[in-house]
């Protein structure tokens, strides 16, 4: 069987499938929204002439976790970065396609990057607390930073600290500096300042890379919960903790060209049945 | 049952044992003597060719040393440790005899009314008990204080610009900087004198001396904080951003507290390099020997000009006051650096 036929059937595999994020495989820039959630629409990347990313295309419905895994240098961490406009941070960095938030194209000429970001929140690699704020106003900062209104902050601060799963640890010490907490706390420090400003999606890029194992659990844990009132995407390197925490997962994969999104499905399906056999060699560990 | 385990005394085995320490103690001192029967027996003279004879005779025994008791390699590295160690020398000497000298000649002038009475009322060949410089010191710090005030906006916007604007005038700003910073200290008093003085003012003031300190000040200030806000990791400004800042709330709340330690560190380096300055003082502020409180008007006094003045007159009485002016001025400059030094080693609290 030839490459080319067996893409084919693979789509013709995803057509009755009514889950959104398996249909969004073939969705092309200015098909039909579903109008919830989070799309992406034949997304390109590239950094200078280097094109990192080729034709992405996910959804991500309201309420579910996707696991975005493949090897290093595949393209992950730049496509979950095109998703809440992060990308263009870098100068050198351009990019194709849509990605519509509730069914608007946030790169539209004219969008407002800055509510865009408030809405799609972002958790790095590495833990990064403000280091000249306290734990407590490390927690409110995007409320400051985003110039928002609230008159309970304490009451936010508590819940977005019990919602990260750090509460117990720091109410004792919320006036301490950031940087006297662990790398696990600082890490779900910053998941707890991401939560302040109330964002519908959350994007994590490999939160857990920097972690040890107890902390990393703990964090599985924050997103299970998280998972009930937003959206998450985490891109990941570890195979058994997108087992562990996601509903869908993509595989990513470059051949030495841009990175591609070789095949999404249900976690599930995923790890027990993938269709295409670069993803089985991946999964079960024959390369990558 | 428990058993007790013998606790080893603890060891540095790595330090030169007592043998070795004779060694090279006596290859010092044989140093000192190949150098007293050298300058002997030869035409060289004085302080000079003792210091350089006891080097080459302490790099060539080192050498010998390490060629003996190891290989070629190690007689190398003898060799250039014992260079180093006359580079250093060469650095310490001159700057510990410089202090040494300003201290032991500074210490005769001082006095208990120097920081309290001005030379409004004396003369600098009156004995050295009238009078005193806060004149000067006065005059000094406001010099400072508008050159400061002028400096530091226009040298931290800058530095802002070079690392988190990075616009398409970064490369040509930053070279600006750099060569800025070399601009003569008498140029800088010129430009200021044909620019503003002849033109503008017409006259001598504490103001337009501030100005030409600005000129100095801006690149120090600008380099330093460049230098410190680089050092700021890029995943806080992404941070800062991702959370749904704009650019400017996140450097003003993320970045610079982050990097306030170091920019004060900038500020003081700044001060440390315009307090001494000399020629554009000597051109543009007229150097009063009364208090001035008022920068726009009237000459004013500040401690090179004092010191100059000091030295220029010639007296015995004008030479110890300068040299007190030059113990404060050292006093002051050290203190600076101090300071620096602890606010910039102090982690962001």
């Amino acid at each position: 069987m030839t490459a080319d036929s067996s893409k084919k059937e693979e789509k013709e595999m995803t057509t009755p499938a009514s889950l959104a994020s398996i249909a969004a495989q073939t969705k092309q820039p200015g098909t039909k929204s579903l109008g919830i959630g989070l799309e992406a629409r034949g997304v390109h990347a590239w950094f200078g002439k280097h094109h990192a990313l080729s034709n992405v295309s996910l959804d991500f419905a309201a309420g579910t976790v996707t696991a975005l895994i493949g090897p290093s240098g595949c393209g992950k961490s730049t496509f979950i970065r095109t998703l809440n406009r992060m990308h263009e941070f870098i100068p050198s960095a351009a990019m194709a396609g849509e990605v519509l938030l509730d069914g608007k194209d946030i790169y539209e000429p004219g969008t407002d990057v800055t509510k865009i970001r408030l809405k799609i929140g972002m958790v790095f690699q590495k833990p990064n607390p403000f280091p000249s704020m306290t734990i407590g106003e490390n927690v409110l900062s995007g409320l400051k930073l985003a110039e928002l209104k609230n008159s309970k902050t304490d009451e936010l601060m508590e819940e977005c600290l019990v919602r990260a799963g750090l509460w117990n640890e720091v109410k004792d010490r919320l006036n301490a500096h950031g940087g006297s907490l662990s790398g696990g706390q600082q890490q779900r420090l910053c998941i707890a300042r991401a939560l302040a400003v109330n964002p519908q999606v959350l994007l994590m890029d490999e939160p857990c890379s920097a972690l040890d194992p107890g902390s990393t659990l703990r964090i599985e844990e924050t997103i299970k919960e998280l998972s009930r009132t937003m959206t998450i995407i985490i891109v990941t390197h570890n195979m058994q903790q997108a087992a562990r925490v996601s509903d869908f997962t993509a595989f990513f994969l470059s051949d030495g060209g841009p990175g591609e999104m070789i095949e999404t499905a249900p976690t599930s399906q995923i790890f027990s049945q993938p269709r295409d056999k670069r993803t089985e060699n991946y999964v079960t560990g024959r390369f990558g | 049952m428990t058993q007790s385990i013998a606790i080893p005394k603890p060891s540095r085995p790595w330090r030169p044992s007592p043998r070795e320490r004779v060694i090279n103690i006596s290859l010092v001192l044989g140093s000192f003597l190949a150098s007293y029967l050298i300058v002997l027996s030869t035409e060289m003279k004085g302080k000079l060719a003792y210091f350089f004879v006891f080097f080459a005779a302490l790099a060539i025994l080192n050498f010998a040393l390490g060629l003996i008791t190891k290989d070629w390699m190690s007689g190398k590295d003898q060799f250039f440790s014992v260079l180093m160690l006359l580079g250093m020398t060469l650095v310490i000497l001159p700057t510990a005899n410089i202090l040494y000298t300003v201290f032991d000649r500074g210490r005769a002038g001082l006095h208990s009314g120097l920081l309290t009475n001005d030379m409004a009322l004396s003369t600098p060949s009156d004995p050295i008990t009238n009078g005193g410089l806060t004149h000067a010191i006065v005059g000094t710090f406001l010099l400072v204080l508008v050159a400061l005030i002028a400096s530091v906006p226009i040298g931290i916007l800058t530095a802002l610009y070079l690392t988190e604007i990075k616009g398409r005038f970064t490369r040509p700003i930053r070279f600006l900087v750099q060569a800025m910073s070399g601009v003569p200290s008498i140029v800088a008093g010129l430009f200021i004198l044909s620019a503003v003085v002849y033109t503008v003012t017409q006259s001598y003031s504490g103001l337009v001396g501030s100005l030409s300190l600005t000129i100095l000040m801006i690149p120090t200030i600008a380099r330093t904080a460049e230098e410190v806000l680089n050092l700021i990791p890029n995943d806080l400004r992404e941070a800062g951003v991702a959370l749904g800042a704009t650019q400017w709330r996140t450097v003003a709340m993320v970045v610079i507290p982050a990097a306030r330690s170091g920019l004060i560190t900038a500020l003081i380096l700044g001060v440390a390099r315009i307090v001494g300055e000399t020629a554009p003082i000597l051109l543009l502020t007229g150097g009063g020997d009364k208090i001035n409180l008022n920068p726009t008007q009237g000459a004013m006094g500040s401690l090179p000009f004092y010191i100059w003045k000091s030295f220029l007159l010639g007296t015995e009485e004008s030479i110890t006051r300068g040299w007190a002016g030059l113990f404060v001025l050292l006093v002051l400059v050290l203190f600076l650096f101090m300071l620096a030094r602890f606010l910039g080693s102090r982690r962001a609290k």
